[in-house]
């Protein structure tokens, strides 16, 4: 066939002079810039575009837009591919690439088309009452079937190479599709000077004025589309998105539009970003999204050939396609004769018009009768024929009381126009939670009763004639202006002539001349093969509710989320239950109106800026000496510091021995620091910690214990008194940013009444921690202003002076049981202080370390690390903390311990653990059990909670939470590990150096 | 995306605040006095209200101060904004 | 009539005229023994051991709507049983020891599908949870194996394990019998089931107060007329407050919305459940071709089975962090459902202070694959009048105790 065999020879908005290549199933075709794919395909005669998901049978392109069921393709390969892509809505471009899916070996000889022969044996539902012998087969055998059965598209293996964005909006009048109605709106309300988005999801705005034959003042349609786009390009707060589908409407007026930037260009020519999510605020809504064609059902009627007859109309007259030789077209309501007319003005010989209705004497109907096209009035088709495309139709009369009877009659045709009526978009509308309510007089649901602040108008509101769509679309666009407070007056409605139409005839499915359950098969959901019989045969079997039948049968479950079946469904429905079809009702809106890419709504937040990094003023300096890197929260810390050869078990030993024999500094910035002011702040900290602070001397520090209302350890921390009213906290460095939304939220919430401020100063300070016997010879030098002697600068005390010349906050606090001090300075002033100390401990050799060093130093003392040896079930006297809980006074958590679970002396408590092989260092994460050999389930006493080497102690050390654990020092427990191994291990007290705390106490 | 009108800040996007839930529960003056049962209403039990609800929001990403909103917990409409302290206008909290 | 592929070969032959409903559509009778208030998965799993295991002739399970019509079609179907703690170990894996049969026992296949769970670890801290985790459940007899980078990627070739990640996958838990499951399917095998043990499933049926005299329930007012009932249970997941108000019982729980999304279909890409606590998200891709996506709960109380979009791009965005090629695949619908929040994560099942009423809520995000479980020990609950064994830890007086079971607490991600 030559190239665009199909295309008519004049008209049409597409550009002749730029054709286009492209590949379809490994074959090049040529098409024209301003075609889809469908288009396209259909200008080159190719009709047969998929196979459906179940029978696998013959599909082609039946409408022209999102509704589309059927013509999903694989586009492109490799990064770019897409799944699932609609032919009806990708724009062609130079060497776009696209195949069929759910077919093999080919779409034209598809062998898993012979489900369509067992199809008597897969009725909806047929899964659930099969598959079950024998008990193992599900998973392994029959599901793997399924499964490889099931899907459409292929997902892509690789990375994807574009990027996406995401824009915040606020805008006065959110106007929602670009028709007549749309663009009338969006004039109204963008002339007040309101600030006014329209977001369309085509390429070119004027939607279904695009393929209309109709005139405005007197000028073709598209030429006023032309004229109102030119208006609002003029108009300085009217933005204008093409190619931007609305998808979701959510609370408070908050909608999401997917805007797609440039997946209508050449591979090569894309670049920056692929598609742009808005995130619109509206104070007003204008909906105008349309209507969907209605299919008819009857046998057959998912042929490739058969196509809604406004899709006729627009690949006639939009893309100039000649969709067939000889046409026939049935409908139940005036509007298809329009595109009877439109395929014999376009050369095509149409067969007849097939109509329910007897003697229509609409102006359409009189005037395809004036063309000499040919009506069967009061008759209907009830079958098509064909294989990959329809041949032909049967045609019988249908009588009053609402049966085929008569002779059938068989008319040839390649194309078969059919049109049900009309269902307006109030996907939308009912997404913002207004409830759909049902029409008789138009056969449809219409949007409900706004909930928020929007309007349908247009086709979308019933409003099914242009000068309505105008005249609607007008009013509400300035009426939306005027809520939003601009003043506006609603503008003059051009002079449009709709032909005068008669009343549609419902028709939800034509009556089978065969008995119920026989004959060809009468598709509802095209994508999920779900006919007439399933719908039936879940009403049958109990599925009434329409959730039930959907569910059932899978009917709106595709990705084009029943946008055509949806309504026959409900109707076949409440017939079979001999009820309304409001009885019957909807199922829910929900978004996305149209599928929407992952990535659009993944937006930025991915790798780097997946979650902020943090990383202390210092990290330069690690990454400079080669430091390994462990995430703690969003903070970036040093891990350990290998030198060359070594592990890090080596280098973890090496900085551990340092910093008890000699002196080891370590980046402690992390840690949250909350700065306190007030007069209230002892009483303050008095409640929000365990232990009692009013009497903690000018220049000391504590530590403190922090709880919620339940009693378990919430966070903990070292608080020093800087002067009678401001004390500065610090927390654990995850906890940082809970504990201080914790403290607001009593101040503000709990004890307004208190006068205590509070500030976060964690990234204002860097923090050195300076430890190990020489630590004072090296803190002496950092700072001379400062006297550290022993006698002059006691434990848990602050004296404030300079480091390397900067102003210092020095702190000797100790979390290695050594002698130790924290230098605080100002994070700018890090860098120099850092170094400062490292030379002046050079000559001892000063080792940096990181957090598993501090991790073995600490568990050395048994000190705990919140979030590691307590899980939210932990309270202090678990911890053998009793000590750090003031006797008198309440604190928040208090109340708790003396209820009969907490106050239980048999809880879990943290304890010490020897290994019987002290070179075996217990997994954390072991269970502790009495009997390894016991039988499965075997009780677990407790679990390791911390473990390491320690290269101090030359042997293995571990805390762990055993139940009774205080009383059960010296008892042996074993922990049965995943590899076979049992490791026993011996009950002692967490402290493995230094008891008597004589280290610190020089 | 809720829209929520900070007292001091004015309207915000959701995203920029943290619900705390159920509003005007007293921590009570003398925990000793109550028994376990009456101690857990107060940590544990909530009202849980189907319909206009008080609950606390604090601006995270703004001026960091909590208040108090009334909002249907079916529509998620909400009815009123009030600082800590206050009542709301037109209606009890 | 039984299924089995003969019934539905004989059928054909009567071009499926003559199937007949899974379940009834009874007028409630005056009086029953036990009365089942919610007709999702767990009030029909209910009814049906009570009908099958315990004895139990007359019992009505009433729904306001239509049956399996709340959290019992909105979840993720996720099936696993690799809890923390004995407590929620034992109750979940008996759950999953009835699921491994359940399409036999109730003739209705659920396509109970044991793919295997995998729970991400990112973090030093995560493998420390991990390994607890993965001990207690080897030591509770339940299934888990601690799996590196390496391993993890074998099983879903799609996932990204390079070290340079923002949060790097450094290993995973698994648990081979975990997978999931038709959702719909279970709550109909259920009706289906209890009803042809002459359990009455009223739809339609709104319970709207619960009498009690002398601290002693007697039955409900619905729509419908008041009915007698010798014992009542409730099990009203999502509404389990409003219910419970009835009887004039306040909870320790509050109801939020956990939204849920799922792509278009695709062939099968996701071999597994992939779950990540720490980066919140979790997949899996159902029979159908759906990727099948679950989100983190709204912050704020909702009966109205919608969340905030914040939340669906802070799930997303993990997924393709996650899975980079996914990019381009598309989302076809998100929706929502009202999930129970306790204070620890673990339900509340058992007795309450009015004599033969009895509770039944607080599954949170994780009561899809409890159902059976979940059912099994109410009904016995319910028969004998006291907590069965497995749910005794689970009573409403444990907040009053401070026996708490904190499972989201303890690395067991609350899924």
């Amino acid at each position: 066939m030559s190239a665009q065999a199909k295309r008519l020879d004049r008209g049409g908005r597409i550009d002749r002079a730029t054709p286009v290549n492209f590949t379809f199933n490994g074959k090049t075709y040529q098409g024209c810039a301003g075609d889809t794919v469908a288009s396209a395909l259909l200008a080159n005669g190719v009709h047969l575009l998929a196979r459906s998901w179940k029978y696998h049978r013959p599909r082609g392109v039946i409408a022209a837009g999102a509704e589309e069921p059927n013509a999903l393709l694989q586009l492109e390969t490799g990064a770019y591919a897409v799944p699932n892509a609609r032919a009806t809505q990708i724009e062609l471009y130079e060497d776009l690439k696209a195949s069929s899916v759910n077919a093999w070996p080919s779409v034209e000889f598809d062998a898993m088309a012979i489900n369509g022969w067992f199809a008597r044996m897969i009725p909806a539902g047929f899964y659930y009452k099969t598959f079950m012998w024998p008990k193992s087969f599900w998973t392994k055998h029959y599901e793997h079937y399924i499964r490889k059965a099931a899907g459409f598209g292929v997902a892509p293996v690789d990375h994807d190479p574009n990027r996406y964005e995401k824009t915040n909006a606020h805008c006065d009048v959110l106007v929602v599709g670009a028709g007549p109605a749309g663009l009338a709106a969006a004039l109204a309300a963008g002339r007040s000077g309101a600030r006014v988005i329209l977001a369309d999801e085509q390429a070119e705005m004027g939607g279904s004025l695009l393929a209309s034959t109709q005139t405005i003042d007197g000028q073709p349609a598209a030429e006023w589309v032309s004229a109102a786009l030119a208006e609002l390009a003029t108009l300085p707060e009217v933005r204008v998105l093409p190619r931007a589908t609305v998808y979701g409407y959510l609370d408070h007026n908050f909608l999401t539009i997917a805007e797609r930037l440039n997946d209508h260009l050449p591979l090569r020519a894309r670049s920056a970003n692929r598609e742009r999510l808005w995130r619109v605020r509206a104070k007003r809504v204008v909906l105008a999204t349309g209507a969907h064609e209605r299919p008819l059902v009857f046998g057959n009627n998912d042929l490739p050939g058969v196509m809604l007859a406004g899709a006729v109309s627009t690949y006639t007259n939009r893309y100039a396609v000649r969709l067939g030789d000889k046409a026939v077209v049935f409908t139940n309501n005036d509007s298809a004769y329009q595109s009877a007319l439109d395929l014999h003005a376009a050369g095509v010989n149409v067969v007849a018009v097939v109509d329910p209705r007897s003697n229509p004497q609409g102006e359409l109907p009189l005037a395809a009768r004036a063309a000499g096209i040919r009506i069967i009035d009061a008759s209907v088709v009830t079958e098509a024929r064909g294989g990959k495309r329809i041949s032909g139709v049967q045609v019988m009369g249908l009588t009053a009381n609402g049966e085929v009877g008569g002779s059938a009659q068989a008319l040839d045709c390649d194309l078969l126009a059919i049109s049900g009526g009309w269902s307006p978009v109030i996907h939308l509308s009912s997404q913002s939670c207004a409830k759909a309510i049902w029409s008789d007089e138009k056969a449809c649901f219409l949007p409900g009763k706004p909930v928020q602040a929007e309007v349908s108008v247009g086709a979308c509101a019933g409003e099914f004639t242009l000068n309505a769509a105008l005249a609607g679309g007008l009013a509400a666009g300035a009426q939306a202006a005027q809520l939003a407070d601009f003043e506006t007056g609603v503008p003059a409605t051009p002079e449009v002539r709709d032909p005068l139409e008669q009343p549609m005839l419902a028709l939800w499915r034509v009556p089978s001349p065969a008995k119920p359950g026989r004959g060809s098969k009468a598709f509802i959901d095209f994508q999920n093969d779900v006919g007439v019989s399933d719908i039936r045969l879940a009403a049958r079997e109990g599925y009434q509710s329409i959730e039930h039948t959907k569910r059932y049968t899978a009917l709106g479950f595709g990705t084009d989320q029943g946008k055509l079946g949806n309504i026959n469904g409900m109707a076949v429905l409440a017939e079979a239950l001999a009820q309304t079809l409001p009885e019957t009702g909807t199922t829910t809106f929900r978004p996305n109106y149209t599928p929407v890419t992952f990535g659009t709504i993944a937006g930025r937040d991915l790798g780097e800026l997946f979650d902020p990094i943090r990383k202390t003023a210092l990290h330069g300096w690690h990454v400079e000496h080669g430091a390994k890197f462990e995430d703690v929260g969003q903070w970036k810390r040093p891990w350990y510091y290998p030198r060359p050869g070594e592990d890090m078990h080596a280098a973890v030993n090496r900085e551990c021995l340092a910093a008890r024999n000699g002196v080891a500094l370590m980046d402690a910035s992390t840690l949250g620091k909350v700065d306190i002011q007030g007069e209230d702040a002892a009483e303050f900290l008095n409640l929000i910690y365990t232990n009692a602070w009013k009497k903690l001397g000018i220049g000391m520090a504590r530590y403190g214990l922090m709880l919620k209302e339940d009693g378990m350890i919430f966070d903990d921390g070292v608080t020093v008194r800087l002067a009678e009213n401001h004390f500065v906290m610090t927390t654990t460095t995850g906890g940082a940013a809970r504990v201080m939304t914790w403290l607001e939220r009593w101040l503000q919430t709990e004890w307004p009444h208190m006068k205590v401020r509070l500030t976060s100063v964690t990234d204002h300070w860097a923090t050195i921690a300076v430890v190990g016997p020489k630590s004072r010879e090296v803190v002496s030098r950092v700072c001379p202003d400062i006297d550290f002697s022993k006698e002059a600068f006691p434990f848990m005390a602050l004296r404030e002076g300079t480091a390397a010349g900067v102003a210092a906050r020095v702190v000797r606090i100790s979390f290695s049981g050594e002698l130790s001090y924290e230098i605080n300075v100002n994070a700018n002033a890090a860098r120099q202080v850092w170094d400062a100390v490292m030379a002046a401990g050079a000559e001892f050799d000063i080792t940096p370390y990181g957090t598993e060093t501090m991790h073995v130093l600490r568990a050395e003392k048994g000190f705990i690390i919140v979030g590691q040896d307590t899980d939210g079930s932990v309270t202090p006297q678990d911890c053998g903390m009793g000590w750090a809980i003031k006797k008198t006074g309440d604190f928040i958590g208090r109340r708790s311990f003396s209820r009969p679970d907490t106050a239980r002396s048999d809880r879990k408590q943290l304890v010490g653990l020897l290994t019987s092989d002290p070179n075996v260092v217990l997994p954390e994460g072991a269970q502790l059990v009495k009997n390894p050999n016991a039988p499965i389930p075997n009780p677990m006493e407790g679990h390791v909670s911390s473990s390491y080497w320690s290269a101090n102690c030359g042997r293995s050390i571990a805390m762990a939470l055993v139940k009774d654990g205080f009383k059960r020092m010296g008892e042996t427990l074993h922990a049965p590990l995943g590899d076979g191994r049992v490791v026993s291990a011996t009950i002692c007290k967490p402290v493995f150096i230094d008891p008597e705390g004589a280290h610190q106490n020089v | 995306m809720l829209l929520i009108t900070c007292p001091w800040c004015g309207p915000r996007a959701e995203s920029e605040f943290s619900c705390g839930g159920e509003a005007h529960i007293v921590r009570p003056k003398d925990p000793d006095a109550l028994s376990d049962a009456e101690w857990a209403d107060y940590v544990f039990y909530r009202t849980n209200t189907k319909g206009d609800h008080a609950e606390q929001w604090v601006h995270t990403y703004g001026c960091r101060r909590w208040f108090n909103v009334i909002r249907n917990t079916v529509t998620y409409e909400i009815k009123a904004v009030y600082k800590p302290g206050e009542t709301p206008a037109g209606g009890e909290a | 009539m039984k299924f089995s592929i003969f019934s539905i070969a004989r059928n054909a032959m009567s071009y499926h005229e003559n199937w007949q409903a899974h379940w009834r559509n009874p007028e409630p009778k005056s009086e029953y023994e036990v009365i089942i208030i919610g007709g999702g998965g767990h009030g029909l799993a209910t009814a049906y051991y009570l009908a099958k295991e315990c004895g139990v002739r007359s019992i009505a399970v009433l729904e306001r709507n239509r049956i399996g019509g709340g959290n019992s079609c909105r979840n993720t179907t996720i099936v696993r049983s690799n809890y923390l703690w004995d407590e929620a170990a034992n109750l979940f894996e008996k759950s999953m020891q009835l699921w491994e049969g359940l399409s036999q026992d109730i003739n209705y296949n659920v396509m109970f599908s044991q793919r295997g769970v995998l729970n991400l670890c990112h973090t030093l801290q995560d493998m420390r949870d991990a390994a607890r985790r993965v001990n207690a459940n080897r030591l509770n007899g339940i299934d888990a194996l601690l799996l590196d980078a390496q391993q993890v990627k074998a099983l879903e070739p799609l996932i990204d394990i390079s070290p340079s990640a923002r949060y790097p996958i450094v290993g995973a838990t698994f648990q081979p019998r975990g997978g999931n499951a038709r959702h719909d399917g279970v709550a109909w095998g259920f009706a289906r089931a209890a009803d042809s043990r002459g359990v009455d499933i009223i739809q339609n049926c709104e319970v709207t107060g619960i009498r009690i005299e002398n601290g002693m329930v007697i039955g409900v007012d619905t729509s419908r007329g008041f009915i007698k009932g010798k014992k009542v249970g409730m099990v009203a997941a999502g509404h389990s407050g409003v219910v419970a108000a009835m009887a004039g019982l306040r909870l320790p729980v509050e109801s939020h919305p956990l939204q849920a999304l799922v792509s278009e279909p695709l062939k099968p890409c996701i071999n597994t459940v992939v779950m990540s606590n720490a980066v919140h998200g979790y997949i899996s891709q159902s029979d159908k071709g759906d990727l099948v996506i679950g989100a983190g709960i709204d912050q704020y109380c909702g009966y109205g089975q919608r969340g905030s979009y914040n939340v669906i791009e802070g799930t997303l965005s993990p997924i393709v962090e996650l899975f980079p090629s996914l990019s381009r695949v598309r989302m076809n619908r998100q929706w929502g459902g009202i999930v129970d929040v306790t204070p620890d994560a673990c339900p509340i099942v058992g007795t309450t202070p009015v004599k033969n009423l009895f509770i039944n809520c607080g599954w949170g995000t994780g009561g899809f694959k409890a159902t059976p479980g979940s059912g099994w020990v109410f009904a016995h609950t319910i028969a004998k009048g006291e907590p069965h064994p497995l749910a005794a830890p689970f009573a409403l007086d444990r907040h009053i105790s401070g026996a708490l079971i904190d499972e989201h607490g303890a690395s067991a991600v609350a899924h």
